[in-house]
């Protein structure tokens, strides 16, 4: 967290301007918008090709390897861990050497019930300082890695000034394809990406903190998810559920604010088995009960979140309502636990409250 | 009231035009120096922050090659892969121009691009094909790319895209790398790593700041020097139309204008002529600075390397504070006499011999003052430590000085007066010693000056002779060649001592030694480093041991800041320790350098191959024929000794230009002081000469005697400033140099120059006693008779 300060203030404009979707938001999209010449944009009906697709796609302007987990030491204490990598292109296409348009960034948090740790990391393409590769799978910004044969088994590990870890993932449940098939629409306009997920690892390892290491196992989430022009010049920012509960179901939605006051939303309902249903704008709702003071700004931190079609109304509180990213680009996002209809646990994350 | 009363008291400046001027003349010209030198000084610190932030150089840990200058980019990769949190640069000079290359994404804060910065267009600085420069480097970069002019990039730079600048220099590897502040939780050692690289902490780089600021200080010494001369005219000047105004403030008073009123409205006065003396000194202050930087951009390049723009801006900085204390300066010189005028019985007569009024008790707290001042400076020279106590004591010892001055001359005046014999040499003794108060600051002016410039001159020529020394001892061969590359660089060797020519080559790498950058030099022991060479401090036969390689010379530098003398110890890398044979002097440089024997310095350096040579030739004429024809060593590679000691001197004469500059400007101040003291006096003392007129003295016969008197003074201020200008040079150069360079000069005296400046002195105070002599020469006789009819 303090390495945010350490960054030129012109790279946080910089990522400002590429860092879809937080920046586009803050930014009022400036700059972004509906502009995408140059860069190929997500189509319906998608056709994945893996392993190849877990690669990067840099002739799309954004692309991110986004990894949330929920996880509990012996002594039942809870703990949220975050890993992303992201790829923002200042052009299509690849270049070797500092002429790269490529840019990468990464972000590393752990949350505890009392403290929240997290960092941050920049590098230029081109050069092997950081990167994907889809087989064997290794995604990597300087020494933080994941790693492994395939995206099944991975090893993952990344540290900051004052907290690092190390964990091992085994998934054990197929890939989910978000909205209609992997094609993610994001606006009443059309804006779209192209979005999938694996939610079904087991995750153990070690966490590195002031106070000590600790051994924890629980559940993590991996989203995949490229685009060049996702966000309507309407939208402000988004707030953003992954649900895991204890029946073994689990639930993705999102809900994408809007300058008139009204809402775009989405999500997708995911059985145990893997097997999915999407739900259109209007299926899903979530809704601020209790707002907490943090980082100098009010952020929703319980919620109200119904999907009315499988019988959910329940309430989704962070476990620690500090769990704000004070990074170049300043973002929430923690670790929640769900009760009411249905409970269990997940990951929020709320971008554009200024 | 008011407006009666202010109209009063200005109409004296209508009826002394020259007082006004000497007001107006005397504030300006302090205010001019000061804020000039300010100027000077905020323009090169404005340059040296800018340098700072483009540089990043003493702010943050770098990682930088055990030898040679070059980082293999995989070595950077491999850092970043491993968890080191570093930032590469690469460097490398293109039209003259330090190209610097960075990559703005993994940069520290603070490691600054100027408006880049502030502007946040980091896509556009990415963009391939653009480079970064203020206006006046912009025009010298011929590159073929785009330069975006900003402002806040420092002199002599430009920045751009690490990949464009590579692209650029013709370059794929790195010059050094920055690390980030704040580094993760576990990193494996550089060692592991990157065995090629070493650390070097952000306080052992060699602080350009440090040394540029004993520059700096020294220029503001000079300012307030100059201040101060100019402070002595405006304190006199108002004390005198304070004096010739007692007669219309006791006038006003008695038509009932209460005395808090006219304080408040002299008060006015004063301020008002006080702002317009001090706005007239920043203007001139401007052109001095104008003039005077395009100097000291030179100078601070060819001493520190250090880049200033030349061109000046109008800083607030520097003109509020010539206005601020040119306009206190004024206040403070016009209280006391305010303090008189408020404490003044409101019948006392106007007493038109004040002049002559200094009493016994004033002449005693001056020299009370004079000599704690004296006893301050001999304290701080037995206990003073650092800079400020150097400049403290210059301070004490200057000040104190002027003080004695009067105290010193009354005796001798005294002493002439009892010898003289006749009447009219009697009365001249008389005449002289009772004017001597009226002068008194005037001739402190002319004292200072005169130190002053005997100061910096010894100073400056001292610097001078043991520089030529020094240049006679390091460039002793005749040619010096720059081979293009490793296969000429060992033709020339094998085949200049094939034709028995004596070939020294230049080895030399930067390490790290006792915590300190550090040049090490491999040297050919040989005649020419036997003969040429003066160390300030050996053992017997240093050279031989040096040769047999064992033994070590270092400069006094690295002596000084490492506390390291003949006998000690030194390690030059883990397995190569050995003690110190020589100390040798070596001015004018920041560096460290150490010096070991050749075949030692390859045995331990097997990678370093030697690419400069110096030769020993009778005919350098041919021996350069030889290289460009027959081995095709390009013209421009080649430097003979002369060329290379000229360069040098010029350097080194330009270094201390401003400071002759200051000198005469000094000079001429204080002889404007002397010129306006007189130019007063001469009024107040026709009724002081009509009675010698009214005996028989003629009015040309006065008039001698008047130049005779300047002339007096002046060679007893002369004789008394030698003692205190050679006072100075040693506080120069045994304290201050020492603590703002690290190497003691040792000091020569120059007679015939202190006898060239007493002339000058001497010259100053006749061009200015000519006038009022002239004046008095031509004083109408009935001006002379109306003393005796006015009742006075």
């Amino acid at each position: 967290m303090r390495c945010s300060k350490c960054l030129p203030m012109n790279v946080k404009v910089l990522i400002l301007l590429m860092f879809w979707p937080l920046a586009a938001l803050a930014q009022g999209f400036a700059g972004l918008g509906s502009d995408a010449e140059g860069f190929a944009m997500p189509q319906p009906d998608p056709q994945f090709d893996f392993p190849v697709d877990h690669g990067p796609h840099p002739d799309y302007r954004i692309e991110w390897w986004y990894l949330t987990a929920n996880m509990q030491a012996a002594d039942g204490t809870p703990y949220g861990l975050q890993w992303t990598l992201f790829r923002s292109a200042l052009a299509p296409g690849e270049v070797d050497g500092w002429a790269s348009p490529q840019i990468w960034f990464a972000h590393a948090a752990v949350t505890t019930p009392d403290g929240h740790f997290a960092t941050e990391r920049f590098a230029r393409g081109g050069l092997e300082l950081a990167g994907v590769q889809a087989d064997p799978f290794r995604a990597w910004i300087d020494e933080w890695v994941m790693e492994g044969p395939d995206l099944d088994t991975l090893k993952l590990s990344a540290q900051g000034p004052d907290f690092g870890y190390n964990m091992t993932m085994h998934a054990d449940g197929p890939l989910v394809f978000q909205g209609q098939g992997g094609y993610s629409v994001k606006s009443a306009d059309g804006q779209a990406s192209y979005y999938y997920s694996q939610p079904f690892y087991r995750i153990t390892g070690t966490l590195m903190l002031p106070t000590g290491s600790v051994q924890v196992t629980g559940n993590a989430w991996l989203d995949r998810e490229w685009s060049s022009q996702p966000l309507s010049e309407t939208q402000l920012g988004w707030d953003w559920f992954s649900l895991s509960f204890d029946s073994g179901d689990k639930l993705m939605g999102f809900q994408l604010r809007q300058r008139d006051g009204t809402l775009y939303n989405a999500s997708t309902w995911i059985e145990a088995d893997g097997g999915t249903t999407a739900y259109p704008d209007g299926a899903f709702t979530a809704e601020p009960i209790v707002r907490s003071a943090v980082a100098g700004r009010e952020v929703p931190t319980t919620w109200r979140v119904q999907l009315p079609d499988r019988g959910v109304d329940a309430v989704v509180a962070a476990m620690n309502t500090n769990a704000w990213m004070p990074l170049t680009i300043p973002y929430w996002e923690g670790p929640v636990t769900i009760t009411g209809s249905h409970s269990g646990v997940g990951y929020l994350e709320m971008t554009g409250y200024e | 009231m008011t407006r009666a009363c202010l109209a009063a008291l200005l109409s004296h400046w209508r009826c002394n035009p020259l007082q006004l001027f000497a007001f107006l003349a005397g504030l300006a010209l302090a205010t001019a120096l000061w804020s000039g030198v300010q100027a000077i000084n905020a323009e090169a610190r404005a340059s040296y922050d800018a340098a700072a932030a483009t540089l990043g150089e003493g702010q943050f840990d770098q990682i930088v090659p055990q030898a040679g200058e070059s980082i293999a980019q995989q070595d950077f990769v491999a850092l970043r892969r491993a968890g080191w949190l570093v930032s590469p640069v690469v460097e490398g000079r293109l039209d003259g121009v330090r190209l610097l290359g960075f990559d703005p994404l993994s940069s520290p804060a603070g490691f600054g691009i100027g408006q880049v910065v502030q502007t946040g267009d980091l896509g556009t600085f990415l963009t391939p094909g653009k480079l970064y420069a203020n206006a006046d480097t912009g025009v010298r970069l011929q590159v073929g790319v785009e330069t975006v002019i900003d402002p806040a990039i420092a002199p002599g730079i430009a920045v751009g895209d690490i990949g464009v600048v590579q692209q650029l220099l013709g370059r794929d590897d790195l010059s050094r790398l920055l690390v980030q502040p704040v580094q993760p939780m576990a990193r494996p050692d550089l060692g592991d790593v990157a065995p090629a690289l070493r650390l070097q902490r952000a306080s052992q780089t060699a602080d350009m700041g440090e040394l540029t600021d004993s520059f700096h200080l020294n220029l503001t010494a000079f300012g307030l020097l100059s201040f101060a001369v100019g402070l002595f005219i405006v304190y006199s000047t108002i004390g005198l139309a304070f004096e010739q105004r007692r007669g219309v403030v006791r006038t006003l008073r008695a038509l009932g204008v209460s005395l808090p009123r006219l304080i408040a409205l002299m008060l006015i006065e004063v301020l008002l002529l006080a702002v317009v003396g001090a706005g007239l000194g920043v203007l001139l202050g401007y052109l001095v600075a104008a003039v005077l930087l395009p100097d000291v951009a030179v100078t601070l390049r060819g001493l520190y390397g250090a880049e200033v723009a030349g061109a000046l801006q109008f800083r607030a900085s520097w003109w509020a504070s010539g206005l601020a204390i040119a306009v206190l300066g004024a206040v403070a010189a016009a209280s006391v006499r305010l303090w008189q005028i408020a404490h003044m019985p409101l019948l006392s007569s106007a007493r038109p011999r004040a002049w002559a009024m200094t009493s016994g008790r004033a002449q005693g707290i001056q020299a009370v003052v004079a000599f704690a001042l004296l006893t301050c400076a001999a304290g701080l020279v037995w206990a003073g430590q650092g800079l400020v106590a150097g400049f403290a004591l210059l301070g004490c010892f200057l000040i104190g000085a002027a003080l004695a001055l009067p105290i010193v001359v009354r005796p001798i005046l005294r002493t002439a007066e009892n010898a003289a014999r006749t009447p009219v040499s009697r009365w001249f003794w008389a005449d002289t010693r009772q004017q001597l108060p009226g002068l008194s600051l005037a001739l402190m002016a002319l004292l200072l000056a005169i130190s002053a410039n005997i100061g910096v001159a010894t100073m400056v020529s001292s610097f001078r002779l043991t520089f030529v020394a020094f240049l006679d001892q390091r460039l002793a061969s005749e040619l010096y060649v720059e081979a293009a590359d490793t296969a000429q660089a060992t033709m020339i060797e094998a085949d200049m001592a094939r034709r028995g020519i004596t070939v020294l080559p230049l080895l030399a790498i930067e390490t790290q030694i006792v915590d300190q950058p550090v040049r090490l030099f491999g040297v050919r022991v040989g005649a020419t480093y036997r003969e040429n060479w003066v160390f300030l401090d050996s053992v017997p036969a240093a050279w031989d041991q040096v040769d047999a390689g064992a033994a070590a010379i270092v400069n006094e530098q690295l002596a000084r800041r490492a506390s390291l003398w003949i006998g000690d110890m030194v390690d030059i890398a883990p397995d190569y320790s050995v003690p110190i044979a020589a100390i040798v002097a070596d001015y004018g440089n920041p560096q460290g350098q150490l010096i070991v024997g050749e075949a030692r310095f390859r045995d331990q350096y097997p990678e370093v191959t030697p690419r400069q040579f110096g030769m020993r030739t009778d005919d350098p004429r041919q021996v350069r024929a030889i290289l460009t024809h027959e081995m095709g060593v390009a013209d421009g590679a080649i430097t003979d000794q002369s060329a290379l000691k000229a360069f040098s001197l010029q350097v080194f004469d330009r270094t201390f230009t401003v400071t002759a500059a200051l000198n005469v400007l000094t000079l001429a101040v204080a002889g404007f002081a002397i010129l306006m003291s007189l130019l007063t006096l001469a009024d107040l003392r026709v009724p002081q000469l009509a009675p010698v007129w009214a005996l028989g003295l003629t009015r040309r016969r006065i008039g001698q005697l008047e130049l005779i008197r300047a002339v007096v003074f002046a060679a007893v201020v002369c004789a008394f400033a030698l003692p205190v200008g050679l006072g100075l040079t040693w506080v120069l150069l045994a304290i201050i140099n020492v603590e703002a360079f690290g190497w003691r000069l040792p000091m020569f005296l120059f007679p015939a120059d202190y006898a060239r400046l007493g002339l000058y002195a001497l010259l100053a105070a006749i061009a200015a006693a000519a006038w009022p002599a002239l004046r008095l020469m031509r004083t109408p006789p009935n001006a002379l008779l109306k003393v005796f009819a006015h009742e006075r």
